[in-house]
């Protein structure tokens, strides 16, 4: 195998469980913890083909995974500042309850 | 693949998987840590140094720590979270379902690609001048979202606050 392929193994793992966790927990922070997970298995998919690929002395690659970090980091604050404006209105950030918009 | 690779890739699993299935929220957080880690000192094994530190500086030091304050702020860190969701085997079976498609496509797709490369130079030096020459629109444009990111974020959490008074 080579090491390409191992790292992108790692990082379909990595997203794999990311999707698992945002499907399965029922927790609106793991939940954004998940989908911060497959971000991250992306980031690790750039630094792989840009390390293994063909130009890596242009810096596609690395640039592209610093702007990605700076906008997971912004998504992370929205979202978990959303959270706690949730948690304040509704008094819960279980999932499962928060159905007043339910059809 | 190295011992070094093997080694990081484990800590990373590890903690990325731990985090997703433990009961307490505050241990999730924990092992995410762990795992963000690994995850960083696997990119500057792979020669991005300053991609490592920035996911270090960015999400250990910043993303799981908001993670824990929202934690504390909501009261979720007791295991009170009833674990008979309907989703649980249909959302594992789903992403299992996904791993296997994507672990088939890479083995049968990466055949042709060098085993391996020459160590790609990366410095801080180099980012820099990329950076300032260009990729100086982008960098703009994430220094604007950022500022509106960080703005937005306070006037959603403190909402309540000013309609109260």
């Amino acid at each position: 195998m080579s090491p390409l392929s191992a790292c992108l193994l790692l990082s379909s793992f990595l997203f794999s469980i990311g999707l698992a966790g945002a499907l399965t927990r029922r927790n609106a922070i793991l939940v954004l913890i998940g989908i911060e997970l497959m971000l991250n298995a992306a980031n690790l998919n750039f630094i792989a083909f840009w390390r293994y690929g063909a130009n890596p002395s242009a810096l596609t690659g690395v640039m592209f995974t610093i702007f990605s970090i700076s906008v997971a980091a912004a998504e992370a604050a929205v979202g978990l500042s959303i959270i706690l404006a949730v948690y304040r209105h509704s008094k819960t950030i279980n999932l499962d309850q928060m159905n007043s918009m339910k059809g | 693949m190295t011992i070094t690779f093997l080694f990081l890739a484990a800590i990373t699993i590890i903690g990325t998987a731990a985090a997703m299935t433990l009961r307490n929220l505050v241990h999730c957080v924990l092992s995410l840590t762990l795992g963000l880690v690994g995850l960083a000192l696997l990119y500057i094994d792979l020669g991005a140094q300053f991609v490592g530190f920035t996911q270090v500086l960015v999400y250990v030091g910043a993303v799981a720590i908001l993670a824990v304050f929202a934690i504390m702020m909501t009261r979720s860190a007791e295991p009170s979270e009833n674990t008979s969701s309907p989703f649980r085997v249909s959302g594992a079976l789903i992403a299992l379902a996904v791993f296997a498609v994507l672990a088939w496509a890479i083995f049968s797709g990466t055949n042709f690609l060098p085993t391996s490369a020459p160590q790609p130079e990366a410095s801080v030096n180099q980012i820099g001048i990329a950076l300032m020459h260009q990729y100086v629109l982008p960098l703009e444009v994430i220094g604007v979202l950022l500022t509106a990111a960080l703005v937005g974020a306070a006037v959603i959490a403190m909402d309540e606050v000013r309609r109260a008074r």
